[in-house]
């Protein structure tokens, strides 16, 4: 039995030792720290290999406290890629800042076992230790570059606000907990199912929803996305644009569908409205912004609000459409960070979105790849950022919330209008001081290889589409 | 051949990859290679595409050429023509060459320039085949990017402006015409448009937010189409992203906008709008009577006091789609074949009249009407093209301007005769204003300094102008040639738009 156990957790407890180890190896100065960065990040990727070859079937381990399905085969395998490859391309960014150290990586890596901790959690208590476990990594990389002021600010704010969010979350989780007289999430979907669903485990639901959304940045919990975005080094704001976004929103799911499944209606309203909330803020308040990275912040506002309106759909379809969205999101973002990495005048960083002016003659190609991340962000045809926006509008629609589909195109109109900005100011912007022309191949790479996607994609989203459908399955039914 | 049409479709984009790939450096010599592959591209595939009119037969009102196969998520990736379709595919592939033989002045990023015309043919003639609701949104909408880069790099003085202006505008459009589609796909079960055309999408008046919306569902998905297609086509009030457009965008851009991209909108209406939600079309046909009689008088005078010729250009053409409206919401054979009729001809028309306009442009870099006059005497073989495609313009019989005019004019009087007499109107104007135009561009005296050395057209002017003088002749003393295609598909759509009136009305008159 207990080795059955052992058997479900294995990829979460291989990684924590792996981490261990390596602090290990790093704080003895066994290897230097850029070797500690590419093991962990060839480590994740395989890691992400190995679970998505993993047979199926579903798994529970710990007295079922602890699930391991399809959904979170599919959710661990986004992250974990999504972890690697930004860790991948920020080597060259910490050394420039004098900040690559062993400790990095391995903070990554934990809380990377955090996330795969959280969309497997079966359990109120389970998915309180892989969120915690997440968070504590998250905060200290925020504030990763001590000297400086803003990244200390950012992460004592994410610190704070996330402290009061794990508050709400305690909350709500005790309420649920009080009532239903279980923390195992499917003992609250059956009693949730009995139609048994009284103040308390309501009040329960809206403060573990409080919770969720902002670990998932929407709208009103928000705040805290532009400061750290912007405070934090830019490969962290891009590792936060990216894994824990997955994790977070595959929690979320995880929650409503295997705890709250039989109360659809009672948090549709909630989920549709932090979605509406989402998209609207997220479109209108980035059109402001002239750092790129607070752009981001914003544009990553917006597009959860999209994936949250999958959810609020309620059915297996839009839990599908929620899983292909953040994976083709997380796939763009990497893109796009691996440009933003690069951009640089003389050898130090520039975040400020006036020096792309006229970058297409700078370098043609590269210009033409953020074009077309740009543009797939904003969701047009043919890029494959349409067909996220398509499928969770398709599934929202099928759900009858036709007005919140209607709000999110008007919102992903005004969005595209500051995507557009940045093709416009690369390509008949206004001269500036060009930046520097140089990017390692890796990056080259990243974001050639993101943009591509975004473009071959359209022939058949490489299948991913089938495989969020049937990862969904696994979680609604 | 089983996948012409496809062929046809992504030759072009074929033709643009290559040109990203293979072709390197940015001297003279390289800079003739972009545009000679681009002008060989488009001439193989408008020679393509007279295979599929050749092999096309107009007594089949159905679906020809058709091909399917399986794509994303439950999608279908399904093209096909039919009569009121072909024609339009055509336009487009006839068009192209004359496009990129119209920018062989450009010198400045000519490479993306032509991979970007080349891309945007692609899209255009993939809005025409597409089978799939959601194929034909995904080329609808593509075309915006092209466009908008086309417009936004090598556009005039004002064109970032007039960039987003065209981006936002329509994009605004068409995504509710998104949700709407959804909201089709969820209610028939399928994306076919064949099937959806056969599909009866509820009439019964429901209520929505405690208004008693009459004809339900389908005036709902009405409206979001309408949104869509109105923009782009433009009609009154929402044209006002035109003349902007045209004005900043290049030549060859303006050519395309006006002769090809307008057609979408009028196509639109044809393919969904008509044949889809017929009681909603019933419903709402006085409204768009009223919007596009408004356009024809509105927009003709609005021409009359323009200044800057492409400005006047783009408010005839928003004339001259009213017309188009009107036609096609007449909705008899008349008024529908005379919509079809009249876009085609539009097509070779403006864009003939935006070539002229550049030909000028090119030689004096001034729009403005005041800096001409008198050009008859130093260009008379301008004066003579410019004179017949004013005339075409005016809708002088013996030209194709009259015959779609007339006979959207003929339908109209059946619908609703106040309608074809303020229409009629219109025509007058378009004569005050185009023949005004040509009086102070080709006529008095040659006192602009400035004029005394210019010189009339050469070769290649010259050349891209005599396949549309011959089309602009040839429809307008033999109409039966386009007509004759588009009568069967048009006949069909009307008898399955009666039919379904008039089991409406009986439903009604149970319930």
């Amino acid at each position: 039995m207990f080795a059955q156990d052992l058997n479900t957790v294995l990829p979460e407890v291989a990684l924590a030792v792996y981490a261990m180890a390596a602090l290990m190896a790093g704080v003895f100065g066994l290897v230097n720290s850029r070797v500690v960065l590419w093991t962990t990040a060839a480590v994740l990727a395989t890691f992400g290999a190995w679970i998505g070859v993993s047979p199926g079937g579903e798994t529970t381990a710990f007295a079922d406290s602890f699930v391991n399905d399809g959904f979170a085969r599919f959710a661990k395998v986004v992250l974990l890629w999504g972890a690697a490859a930004m860790l991948l391309i920020s080597d060259e960014y910490l050394e420039r800042n004098s900040l690559l150290n062993y400790e990095y990586p391995v903070l990554v890596a934990l809380s990377v076992v955090g996330m795969m901790v959280m969309v497997s959690a079966h359990d109120l208590m389970v998915l309180y230790l892989g969120l915690e476990l997440q968070s504590l990594a998250l905060y200290v990389i925020a504030a990763y570059r001590r000297d400086s002021v803003r990244s200390t600010e950012a992460g004592l704010k994410y610190f704070v606000l996330g402290a009061l969010s794990s508050g709400m979350l305690l909350y709500g989780a005790s309420l649920t907990y009080g009532t239903a007289g279980t923390t195992n999430l499917a003992g609250i979907g059956a009693i949730v199912s009995a139609g048994d669903i009284s103040v308390g485990l309501l009040f329960g639901l809206v403060f573990l929803c409080a919770g969720l959304a902002f670990k998932v940045s929407a709208a009103p919990f928000h705040m805290w996305t532009p400061d750290v975005y912007e405070g934090a080094p830019t490969p962290v704001t891009g590792f936060f644009a990216t894994a824990p976004k997955m994790a977070a929103a595959g929690l979320f799911a995880r929650v409503l569908f295997d705890g709250f499944a039989g109360a659809v209606a009672d948090w549709q309203q909630i989920l549709a409205f932090l979605s509406l909330a989402s998209m609207l803020l997220g479109s209108v308040a980035a059109i402001g912004q002239s750092n790129i990275k607070r752009l981001m912040a914003y544009s990553s506002i917006g597009h959860m609000g999209y994936a949250l309106m999958g959810l609020a759909a309620g059915t297996e379809a839009g839990v599908g459409a929620m899983l292909l969205y953040m994976a083709i999101y997380v796939t763009m973002n990497v893109g796009v960070f691996a440009f933003i990495l690069n951009m640089t005048r003389d050898g130090t960083g520039v975040t400020d979105i006036a020096a792309l002016g006229l970058y297409s003659r700078v370098d043609p190609a590269r210009a033409l790849c953020l074009a077309v991340l740009m543009f797939s962000l904003a969701g047009l045809p043919p890029l494959v950022g349409f067909w996220a926006k398509f499928v969770v509008f398709q599934a929202a629609v099928d759900a009858g919330l036709v007005w919140l589909a209607v709000i999110g195109v008007v919102a992903s109109v005004i969005g595209a209008f500051y995507y557009l900005r940045i093709v416009y100011l690369m390509y008949f912007g206004e001269p500036v001081d060009a930046l520097d022309g140089t990017m390692p191949p890796l990056h080259w790479a990243a974001l050639g290889v993101s943009a591509a996607a975004m473009v071959l994609g359209v022939v058949n989203l490489f299948g991913v589409d089938a495989m969020a459908a049937a990862a969904a399955a696994t979680l609604v039914n | 051949m089983d996948n012409l049409l496809s062929l046809v479709t992504f030759l072009p984009l074929i033709g643009a990859v290559v040109l990203m790939l293979f072709l390197r450096g940015e001297d003279e010599a390289a800079r003739l290679n972009a545009k000679r592959l681009a002008l060989f591209t488009t001439l193989a595939t408008f020679l393509l595409s007279l295979a599929v009119i050749s092999g096309f037969d107009p007594n089949d009102a159905g679906f020809q050429f058709v091909e399917e196969s399986e794509w994303i998520g439950g999608l279908t990736y399904k093209l096909g023509v039919d009569g009121i379709s072909v024609l339009f595919v055509m336009l487009t592939t006839f068009l192209m060459p004359i496009t990129i033989g119209a920018c062989w002045s450009v010198e400045h990023r000519v490479k993306e320039y032509m991979i970007a015309f080349l891309v945007l043919e692609t899209l255009m003639i993939g809005v025409f085949v597409a089978l799939d609701l959601i194929l034909f949104y995904f080329f609808f909408e593509a075309g915006l990017i092209p466009m908008f880069l086309i417009i936004g790099i090598w556009g005039g003085k004002e064109r970032i402006y007039a960039a987003f202006k065209f981006f936002l505008y329509t994009l605004l459009g068409s995504l509710l015409m998104l949700v709407a589609m959804l909201a089709m796909y969820v209610d028939a079960g399928t994306t076919d448009i064949v099937r959806l055309l056969n599909h009866d999408f509820s009439s019964q008046a429901l209520d929505l937010f405690g208004f008693q919306i009459i004809g339900g569902l389908q005036t709902l998905l009405w409206i979001a189409f309408f949104a869509s297609f109105a923009v782009k086509m433009p009609m009154w009030p929402v044209h006002t992203w035109l003349p902007d457009a045209h004005v900043q965008a290049p030549t060859a851009g303006s050519v395309i906008l006006a002769a090809i991209l307008l057609k979408m909108g009028g196509y639109g209406f044809l393919r969904f709008s008509l044949p889809m939600f017929p009681v909603a079309s019933d419903l709402m046909a006085n409204f768009v009577f009223a919007l596009s009689v408004i356009a024809i008088i509105y927009t003709s005078l609005v021409a009359m006091m323009q200044e800057d010729m492409k400005k006047l250009i783009a408010y005839s053409s928003v004339a001259h789609m009213g017309f188009v409206t009107m036609g096609i919401f007449a909705a008899n054979r008349q008024g529908v074949d005379g919509a079809i009729f009249q876009m085609i001809s539009h097509g070779f028309i403006s864009g003939a009249l935006f070539l002229a306009v550049g030909v000028i442009y090119d030689r004096m870099h001034t729009r403005e009407i005041d800096a001409y006059g008198g050009l008859v005497i130093r260009m008379p073989a301008f004066a003579l093209i410019f004179m017949l495609f004013t005339m075409a313009n005016v809708g002088l019989p013996g030209t194709s301007g009259f015959v779609g005019e007339f006979l959207t004019l003929a339908g109209a009087f059946q619908a609703n005769t106040w309608v074809a007499f303020f229409a009629t109107t219109g025509v007058i104007l378009s004569a005050a204003y185009a023949l005004w135009l040509y009086r102070r561009v080709a006529f008095g005296d040659l006192i602009k300094e400035s004029l005394r050395s210019i010189r009339d057209m050469d070769r290649r002017e010259r050349l891209l102008f005599a396949p549309l003088v011959a089309m602009t002749l040839l429809l307008g003393i033999y109409p039966s040639l386009a007509l004759d295609q588009i009568g069967p598909s048009v006949a069909a759509l009307l008898n399955n738009y009666e039919l379904a009136l008039a089991e409406a009305q009986t439903q009604l008159a149970e319930n």
